[in-house]
């Protein structure tokens, strides 16, 4: 390969960044990914078929709280095409260690037993307690019904305030008041001072709304368990394939690491639903272990709504002390936090860590104590949904803003301007515990007032209430703590795995380069914005990159998707990898162009001598001669590849502010968005196409939350929204148009600079949809009004019936 | 249970299979002739993943009988594509971002294929209500919406 036929570089859109600077980095290029998926090709879990693949169908408990008495199988084992039906005593038997492990510890935290299939108790409705796997789906599902159980049925809790304080039969034994754990953070004494000294105290009682994920692919997964070899193969729908490896292998089946193959294919959406480790894709796993035969699970819809996790369910007392110039002077905050019937991998996380200590938002707060007690309840387990405890804490902060600055009588937006941290003071360490890496949250919060015209806005909101016409105008202003890490301080608030990312740096003889890379896509765009961060790296066009994912005998190592650590974490790793491999490469131009390294200049891929730019060689080439090994500086071993594991220093702080102007009908309650404006900051932007997108989305999971979303059970115990229909997932003429901006304040923590962007928005839509609509019933004497804000609930707080 | 003898035609080829009264159109394309563009992803014709076309109108593929289209033509999202190349409708949702983990696109693209051809100017609004019965949950639709906009502006009302 010549060095002019190599150096074909993308058209720059965008200042290039970094020392290769190829100028794809920042630019809005198309997804290569989408191709497959527009066609029909895009291979999802259930799309792929086996020689003798057998259907599993999983019974499950239609009681909320029950004691099991006895399962009958016989009528099912006795029909056609049934091949065998497992209880949860044939899991025991098989003495396969059979735990579903959470993987947060918490100090006193109460850890029942959470076995893959339930043998003694049923603990919410949903839960599995026998297996069917037959010749067709069909069959499988037919003989669930032949299943006959009996049960004692338990009195049961769903709200996890009468889980603790109402005299009921606790949902584990363990636990005889239904207290998990009894979490504080922050300075209880300094807090209580800060309250007694300020001018006025302003509360709220709120409750966050159990809501479900709804990623548009259920849950799925195929196993093939090979006797020959011992090894077991599982694609499934995962966020993070090699934490379920780690999780399948030391808690549930016994089965070392290398003998565990993970598969993430095409995954049809995440949210946070396909983290964990359920008891499903276990079940799966080992009854394929039991028979030899390859053996498929795909969730109905209904059984999603009934065994994904769901995300929220807090019920918040929450207080603001400021004076009478609007400095907030201390915030209190009591939480029971639903946790569901059992503990999740991040269940016992969300509404601690995450929650806690995000309290303090964009503000100095000298003064922060929050108590949460997290409750078992009868209901399906809870864990971390897109925003995860961020999106809990930012609304309570942000509802308490707006409520302090209706008691001061003072603009929501002043109050907030007031109490901003500003450029100079980062590294801002808050009183709950954080360290913010850098923001310019005042230009921010500027920009998206601008946007609408903020001050000539609430002069048109003031007319048009003479006319009888309620517009409200709600603010959200927002910080995220996104990429949980490093490994050693997650360690130590509980993590029972690292925070770090790794990655590998390949390239070939041919020149391409392969990236391999822990993390698992679910829709992000991961093989466009990693192959981004390689071509600037390495002076290539991203046509050079393959990207691989989701595959753990491809990618020796990782921890997956979620918590918006991909970009930042995933991408810091590749980047680095990246720049190894550049310097091995200049190393080895060096030394043919028989000169120094500090003598050579590194641009659009080509080395070349300062000074002397016809003696040059391109990064292709020397991956060439790397691979050819003939003529390598003495000692350096052949080849061009780094495998790197990135731990970062802390975690990244995206932040920004979102604006919405609301008209609420007072005759009929209903809401109409006017304006929907989002200002984010994710520091430096990989794609500005993929990052809108991110906002898009995650705007509309935050609308959802506020007016439409949430899941309810009823006086049995029984999920009451178990269908499409009865859960209300945002469609096409249920929201607006989006109106998105940017500010970049790079983090100084992240080799790319990169903060995240995955969850920011649905962080920030929820408090900012909720602030514009309580902003419009101010008028009716509303301060508060809790999620989802749907027209009936809206009406009735006009109609001063709340 | 009974089985019976059907004839359909997907995307120009006519396939004979035997199913069982109660085998849904999407069970049969995906099941038994291994058209898997078409997802499933709500089991109530709530969501709109598995969008077909028969005989020229789009149906939600779950809601209707392998048995009820019997003898009639089936286009899925693996026979939009002209000669391998793929349609404007299907480029401008890379060009506008239209999707992201695609488990939706399918039947989103076939709604929109069939609405374009009964209306080559739409404004948004009309986009949006063509499209409420497909329900995506990444995108928030707009990216959605900009695409079917974009092709009907470039195609100027010749789908």
């Amino acid at each position: 390969m010549s060095d002019a036929d190599t150096n074909e570089a993308t058209a720059a859109a965008a200042e290039p960044d970094g020392d290769g600077s190829s100028g794809t980095f920042g630019s809005a290029i198309k997804r290569g990914e989408d191709v497959p998926l527009l066609t029909g090709d895009g291979e999802y879990t259930d799309d792929i078929f086996l020689r003798g693949t057998t259907h599993l169908a999983i019974r499950r408990s239609d009681h909320a709280h029950a004691r099991i008495e006895s399962i009958d199988t016989s009528d099912a084992e006795a029909m056609d095409g049934v091949i065998a039906v497992y209880t949860g005593e044939d899991v025991v038997e098989s003495g396969v260690p059979n735990t579903i492990p959470t993987a947060w510890d918490l100090p006193g935290l109460v850890q029942p037993q959470y076995r893959m299939l339930a043998t003694d108790k049923v603990r919410h409705e949903g839960t599995g307690i026998a297996a069917v796997i037959a010749e067709t789906p069909h069959v499988a599902h037919d003989a669930l019904e032949r299943i006959t159980v009996e049960y004692e049925p338990l009195e049961h809790v769903t709200d996890p305030v009468e889980a603790v304080e109402r005299d009921v039969p606790p949902v584990h034994d363990e636990a005889a008041d239904n207290v998990a754990f009894d979490f504080e953070l922050g300075d209880v004494d300094a807090t209580d001072e800060a309250f007694a000294d300020a001018d006025r105290v302003a509360s709220v009682d709120l409750r966050q709304p159990r809501i479900i994920p709804n990623a548009m692919e259920p849950r799925a997964a195929l196993a093939d368990w090979e006797d020959a070899t011992g090894k077991l193969r599982l694609w499934m729908t995962s966020q993070n394939p090699h934490l379920h490896r780690m999780l399948l292998s030391a808690g549930t089946l016994g089965l070392p690491e290398n003998k565990i193959q993970v598969i993430a294919p095409e995954v049809g959406g995440g949210f946070g639903s396909k983290i964990y480790h359920y008891p499903d894709e276990a079940v799966t796993a080992w009854c394929s272990m039991q028979l030899g035969r390859p053996v498929k699970w795909q969730a109905t819809r209904s059984e999603s709504y009934l065994t994904d996790c769901h995300g929220r369910d807090h019920v918040t007392t929450g207080e603001i002390a400021l004076d009478d110039d609007g400095t907030i002077r201390g915030v209190r905050v009591q939480t029971h936090a639903g946790l569901g019937a059992q503990l999740s991998q991040f269940g016992t996380a969300t509404p601690s860590y995450l929650y806690s200590t995000v309290l303090s938002g964009q503000y100095t707060i000298p003064a922060i104590h929050c108590r949460v007690i997290g409750a078992f309840t009868n209901t399906t387990p809870v864990d971390a949904y897109r925003g995860a405890g961020r999106a809990e804490g930012i609304y309570v902060i942000e509802r308490l803003v707006d409520v302090g600055a209706r008691e001061l009588g003072m603009d929501p937006a002043e109050l907030r301007r007031r109490n901003l941290v500003q450029p100079d003071e980062f590294p801002y360490e808050s009183a709950a515990a954080l360290v913010y890496d850098s923001g310019e949250y005042e230009r921010a919060m500027d920009l998206a007032l601008d946007h609408i015209d903020y001050d000539e806005l609430r002069e048109r909101q003031r007319e048009l209430r003479d006319e009888d016409r309620y517009l409200g105008i709600g603010i959200g202003n927002f910080v995220e703590s996104a990429g949980l890490s490093p490994s050693g301080l997650a360690g130590d608030l509980g993590a029972q795995a690292g925070g770090w990312e790794s990655s590998i740096v390949r390239f070939d003889s041919t020149g391409s380069v392969t990236v391999l890379a822990g993390t698992a896509d679910q829709g992000q765009g991961h093989r466009t914005t990693y192959a981004q961060i390689a071509a600037e790296e390495l002076g290539l066009s991203v046509d050079d990159i393959d990207v691989v994912e989701g595959d753990t005998d491809r990618i020796p190592q990782g921890m997956g998707t979620y918590g918006s650590r991909s970009a930042s974490i995933g991408g810091g790793s590749i980047a680095r990898g990246a720049r190894e491999v550049r310097e091995k490469a200049r190393r080895i131009a060096a030394h043919q162009l028989e000169t120094s390294v500090d003598d050579l200049e590194f641009e659009d891929g080509e080395f070349c001598i300062t000074g002397a730019p016809d003696r040059s060689l391109h990064i292709q080439t020397i991956a060439h001669e790397a691979y050819l090994g003939h003529d390598l500086p003495e000692g350096m071993d052949p080849g061009l590849e780094e495998t790197n594991f990135y731990d970062p220093e802390n975690f990244t702080y995206p932040f920004g502010t979102h604006v919405a102007v609301v008209e609420v009908d007072p005759e009929t309650g209903e809401i109409e968005i006017e304006r929907y404006v989002a200002v984010d900051d994710c520091g430096e932007i990989i794609n500005p196409m993929i990052v809108e997108g991110q906002v898009h989305g995650g705007i509309a999971q935050g609308i959802g939350a506020a007016l439409y979303e949430g899941a309810a059970y009823d006086d049995n115990g029984h999920l009451q929204t178990r269908r499409m229909d009865e859960y209300a997932v945002p469609h096409s003429t249920q929201l607006p148009e989006f109106e998105t901006d940017n500010t970049v304040t790079p983090s100084p923590h992240n080799p790319i600079g990169v903060k995240g962007v995955g969850e920011s928005a649905t962080i920030a839509a929820t408090p900012t949809m909720v602030s514009a609509v309580v902003d419009a019933l101010e008028p009716f004497g509303v301060d508060h009004l809790d999620m989802p804000l749907t027209p009936e609930s809206v009406w009735r707080a006009m109609e001063g019936d709340r | 249970m009974s089985e019976h003898n059907i004839s359909i035609t997907v995307n120009g080829e006519q396939h004979e299979l035997t199913v069982e009264p109660r085998t849904l159109l999407v069970s049969a394309l995906r099941d038994e002739l291994g058209y898997t563009g078409a997802n499933v992803g709500c089991e109530t014709g709530r969501c709109g993943a598995c969008t077909v076309r028969v005989n020229s109108e789009t149906i939600k593929s779950c809601t209707r009988l392998a048995v009820q289209v019997d003898g009639s033509e089936v286009e899925t999202v693996e026979g939009i594509a002209d000669n391998g190349d793929l349609t404007t409708l299907q480029e401008q949702f890379q060009e506008q971002h239209g999707l992201q983990c695609g488990y939706c696109t399918p039947g989103m693209l076939m709604t929109a294929d069939t609405f374009l051809r009964e209306n080559d100017d739409p404004t948004r609004e009309e986009i949006r209500e063509a499209i409420e019965g497909n329900l995506c949950r990444c995108t928030g639709y707009q990216n959605i919406v900009d695409a079917i906009e974009a092709t009907a502006n470039q195609l100027g009302g010749q789908p």
